[in-house]
């Protein structure tokens, strides 16, 4: 069980004409991990790479030992795309029942992740009234599905209201306790504080890894903000 | 419950459980849209009385009620089936659906079970108005002029399917129709009977679709024999799973 959930070799990624990851050696282990960064940094490719839905020139990369996006991967990593993929004219109920049928798990299953993300008392409307925020929870609350091994998150917490997204990171730290991989993606540096490991990327570079404290230790900041342009000015010299 | 220990079961009873949810699915999403239900339903049948009114006491309504019959369900089908499959490209769902145990075909099929039991109850109000109430003469078993239209229909629904690859907004998949469905109509034998058109246009009407299935509703209409149906219906059912295997070529696990 101490294997790694992701392995990354030489991974290449390149969208247009302008590579977008080159290079990039990454292993990732259980806990919340997260990856912070401006926007159009790489965070999204890097994640899709993940999930297996990202062509990518020359590396590999390995979930559980296999090939990402493999069939045995299929229903052991959960996934939210930035946009909420979810049936804006079905109800949340709706659309958890359709993805569970596809995933061959229970109806208990919707039950349980309706109430995870706290939309209980939503489950009967319609995705399209919703608000943004409720909508990017019943989002999350599809990947939850089947308790997968790893859960890959991208910016989940966008738009949030204060209190929910502290109900989200402790849901976060709640699944990483129970064996969960949890790689979540966000731009907003005060997050970084809740990750167990920290990843600083920018243009397509992991510029630190390590936890919160020991970032802003090295970087001899105080917070992950400052530690962030602390190393961007270093590298720059 | 953890997933892979149903997953044990066999893997053709999930396959066919996927495709169920999904025609499910598109189904409940089709009833909570009661315009676009009505005009799936209702429009054919308006269209077609209208048509029969303009040529009161005249034969032409018996001529080309039958291609209507065939056409409607064709474009109706492809027209659906593009914008909504465009919309699981853009919106992310079909991503997220393609990265868990859905198979192409699985999600396809789904598709064309779901617009084909549309199709169903659609060829029935309008072949149920078009012979019980505006006295189209039917020859043959009206059971297959049902069958001509659902197949009709998942053609549609097929073609409709594969051009959505090629469209990036649905504004884009609704121009797709003039292109890939007029030349149709205009080369099926309803303005000119196929044999009577330029050589070369004949050539070009024996290889699309459309043609076979208003041959095929007109010889329902005009004899009892049904031999000739049957083949026109093989022709168009063989175009419904070549559309199918292309659109499924065209749904991508990886993406750039």
């Amino acid at each position: 069980m101490v294997k790694n959930a992701v392995e990354i070799r030489g991974l290449r990624v390149v969208r247009g004409k302008r590579p977008v990851l080159d290079q990039l050696d990454l292993t990732i282990g259980g806990g919340v991990t997260g990856l912070l960064g401006p926007s159009g940094c790489g965070k999204s490719t890097l994640m899709r790479c993940l999930v297996g839905v990202q062509q990518i020139r020359a590396g590999t990369v390995e979930i559980f030992g296999e090939e990402a996006g493999g069939k045995p991967l299929r229903d052991r990593v959960g996934y939210v795309t930035q946009v909420a993929s979810v049936y804006d004219d079905l109800t949340i109920a709706e659309n958890l029942r359709f993805f569970a049928r596809v995933l061959g798990v229970g109806k208990d299953e919707v039950d349980r992740v309706v109430d995870a993300v706290d939309l209980g008392r939503n489950r009967d409307r319609v995705v399209g009234q919703l608000s943004g925020g409720q909508r990017s929870r019943a989002s999350l609350a599809v990947a939850l599905l089947g308790s997968p091994d790893l859960l890959v998150l991208d910016e989940p917490t966008v738009g949030l209201d204060p209190v929910l997204r502290e109900d989200l990171w402790a849901l976060f730290h709640d699944l990483a306790d129970n064996g969960t991989a949890v790689f979540v993606s966000s731009h907003v540096m005060d997050e970084a504080e809740r990750c167990h490991r920290l990843l600083l990327m920018r243009e397509g570079r992991i510029i630190a890894d390590g936890s919160p404290a020991d970032i802003k230790e090295k970087a001899q900041a105080q917070s992950v903000e400052e530690a962030f342009l602390a190393i961007v000015r270093r590298d720059a010299a | 419950m953890n997933p892979r220990i149903l997953g044990l079961r066999s893997r053709g009873t999930r396959r066919l459980e996927i495709t169920a949810a999904v025609a499910g699915r598109v189904l409940t999403q089709l009833r909570r849209d009661h315009r676009t239900l009505a005009l799936l339903l209702v429009l054919p049948c308006l269209l077609i009385t209208l048509l029969w009114w303009m040529f009161e006491d005249t034969p032409v309504f018996d001529q080309v009620g039958p291609a209507l019959l065939a056409m409607f369900p064709f474009i109706v089908m492809f027209l659906v089936t593009s914008v909504t499959t465009l919309r699981e490209r853009s919106g992310g769902t079909l991503e997220r659906l393609l990265a868990m145990p859905m198979g192409k075909l699985d999600f396809l099929l789904g598709y064309a079970l779901a617009f084909g039991a549309v199709a169903a109850v659609q060829a029935a109000l309008a072949v149920g108005l078009s012979v019980g109430f505006l006295g189209l003469d039917v020859q043959g078993p009206v059971w297959l002029l049902l069958v001509v239209a659902v197949v009709d229909a998942v053609l549609g629904t097929a073609l409709g399917l594969f051009v959505s690859a090629f469209a990036q907004t649905e504004f884009q998949a609704v121009q797709f129709m003039p292109a890939v469905v007029i030349p149709q109509i205009l080369l099926c034998g309803l303005f000119v009977p196929r044999d009577q058109l330029p050589q070369a246009l004949e050539w070009i009407s024996n290889v699309l679709p459309l043609s076979y299935a208003v041959d095929a509703m007109q010889t329902l209409t005009e004899t009892t024999a049904t031999g000739d149906v049957w083949r026109d219906l093989a022709v168009v059912a063989a175009y419904a799973v070549g559309g199918l295997a292309l659109g499924a070529a065209t749904l991508r696990r990886r993406t750039a």
